[in-house]
């Protein structure tokens, strides 16, 4: 069984049936790419793994266990805030807390879930305290990672797109989810900005982080996935190696989508370098990961 | 009647007045909120009589109001009804309550359905989120138009004379009548302008406080 097993997950808004049955697996340690033309259900999926919207039918299992199932009707607030935390998601617009500067932005959720948790598991004001120590550390650490340390005590309104998104990585990261989900996370950003995003992306690949990226710049899906997946109307149209979908591509659907996307040079020109750039950030990222054990997702 | 004998009877009225503003703020701002989740409510039924309720209260004149809250009870009911002071406080709260509720209201309806989803994607309960994402974010956004409405209640204040409650303005009313002097009705624009001075300072301040961060 995979480590992230999605099983015929469907979900309808009104009449409309917007995801018709999605089953796919993913093992720890891979890259899944979404793509797909506009209206498709990519965004729908992956709120539906971060279980912010409910789907109609279906089960999904990270690790063989169980963290939805449509069939258990509605759960209380609490476990579904603990079986949302299997995945973490990076929005498209960022949506960092602005009364909150760079660190806080990071530690604000990690501290008031390591407070319930441990006063749940008994522990002293103490120990807690010193948890509490660790999570600025383990923020320093993220913040180095996406190359921001020196922004630690910014605003995010003081911060340019890319820099937000970095700090959004960061902040997703700072919870150490199973798997991490990325919702177009620089159709935001002007195209200068997009590099940036993506080499922190890119460098986050390692055995142990599992990832599932919504894009549509199909160079980077390429270079950085062991898997993609071309959604349309709602169904998997297609699903294979980064090779067996760009080079290869079955369906009339998705030799069309490739085609069109190629024509609007979504491509290595936007995102700005090169396959051997990116063997390179994912090498660093690989060594980054083997340096700091906390930043280990 | 010499200047100090009218300062200390119009004081007098100025501590009704600013009787009546206190009570009122103290009232309609918890009652606003509570006004306000109403109108925002997921049931349907909710929804329309909070929302037809605020319309009525902010389409009719308060005057109206406090005069019908103190006659009203008496002509339909042939009741007590309320005391004058009792009366006027209990239309002003009302009052206010629907204008803050709606000033509320858009605050909390500006904040971006992300914020919220940020929130529970990073494992936050409701409350949490209400409490540490959005609270501060929906109060910067509310300090300008609150301030405004506070500093329109000052002035309000003053129609409480239509059931012969003698605040600041009817305080100055009455010497004009009795002594047949006309500057204390000009002097008692002072006690407002202070005070509403002051009012304008302390949003400001509130305001400076909160500029620290954008958006
Ligand atoms: N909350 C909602 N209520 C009603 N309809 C919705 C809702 N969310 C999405 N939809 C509809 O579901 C369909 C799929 O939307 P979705 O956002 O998942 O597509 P997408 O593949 O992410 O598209 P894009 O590339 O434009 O982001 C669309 O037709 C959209 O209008
Ligand atoms: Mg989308």
């Amino acid at each position: 069984m995979a480590f992230l097993q999605v099983e015929d997950i469907h979900k309808s808004f009104g009449q409309e049936e917007v995801l018709k049955g999605i089953s796919f697996g993913l093992e720890k340690g891979e890259v899944l790419s979404i793509i797909g033309s506009s209206g498709g259900g990519k965004t729908t999926l992956l709120r539906s793994l971060n279980q912010l919207i409910i789907p109609d039918k279906g089960v999904i299992k990270v690790n063989d266990e169980i963290v939805f199932d449509a069939s258990e009707g509605k759960l209380s607030e609490s476990m579904l805030r603990d079986r949302r935390l299997h995945f973490g998601l990076v929005f498209q617009q960022f949506n960092l807390f602005p009364q909150y500067n760079v660190k806080r932005n990071l530690t604000l959720a990690a501290e008031l879930l390591c407070k319930e948790r441990g006063k749940a598991a008994g522990k002293s004001a103490e120990e807690i305290k010193k948890e509490i120590k660790q999570l600025d550390a383990k923020a320093y650490a993220l913040l180095v990672k996406v190359g921001l340390e020196n922004k630690i005590t910014a605003y995010p309104g003081e911060l340019s797109g890319g820099q937000q998104q970095r700090v959004a990585i960061a902040r997703a990261l700072m919870l150490s989810p199973d798997i991490l989900c990325f919702d177009e996370p620089t159709s935001a950003l002007d195209p200068e900005l997009t590099g940036e995003v993506l080499k922190v992306i890119g460098s986050l690949k390692s055995s142990e982080s599992t990832m599932v990226i919504v894009t549509h710049e199909m160079e980077f899906a390429r270079k950085v996935s062991d898997k993609v997946i071309f959604m349309a109307d709602g169904v998997i149209e297609e699903m294979g190696t980064p090779a067996e979908i760009f080079d290869d591509p079955k369906s009339a659907k998705l030799q069309n989508f490739l085609n069109k996307s190629q024509n609007l040079g979504i491509d290595d020109m936007e995102s700005g370098f090169n396959a051997r750039e990116w063997a390179k950030v994912a090498q660093d990222g690989e060594e980054c990961l083997k340096d700091n054990e906390l930043i280990r997702f | 009647m010499s200047f100090l004998e009218v300062t200390v009877n119009l004081l007098d009225g100025f501590k009704t007045s600013l009787f009546i503003f206190f009570i009122t703020l103290l009232g309609a701002l918890p009652l606003g909120l509570i006004i306000a989740f109403g109108s925002m409510s997921k049931v349907k039924i909710i929804r329309t009589i909070t929302r037809t309720f605020v319309w009525i209260i902010r389409g009719t004149p308060l005057m109206l109001q406090i005069i019908l809250i103190f006659y009203g009870p008496g002509l339909i009911f042939h009741t007590n009804g309320l005391g004058r002071l009792p009366a006027v406080l209990v239309a002003f709260i009302i009052n206010y309550a629907a204008y803050f509720s709606e000033i509320y209201r858009g605050g909390i309806e500006s904040i971006a359905q992300g914020q919220y989803e940020a929130g529970q994607v990073l494992g936050m309960t409701k409350t949490q989120i209400f409490f540490k994402v959005v609270l501060l974010q929906v109060i910067k956004r509310i300090i300008p138009p609150m301030g405004n409405e506070i500093i329109t209640l000052v002035k309000d204040t003053s129609l409480a004379r239509v059931v012969s409650v003698t605040e600041l303005l009817k305080a100055a009313q009455d010497i004009v009548g009795l002594k047949a002097i006309i500057w204390p009705i000009f002097y008692i624009g002072a006690f407002y302008l202070l005070f509403t001075g002051l009012l304008t300072i302390l949003f400001r301040f509130i305001e400076k406080k909160l500029d620290y961060y954008k958006g």
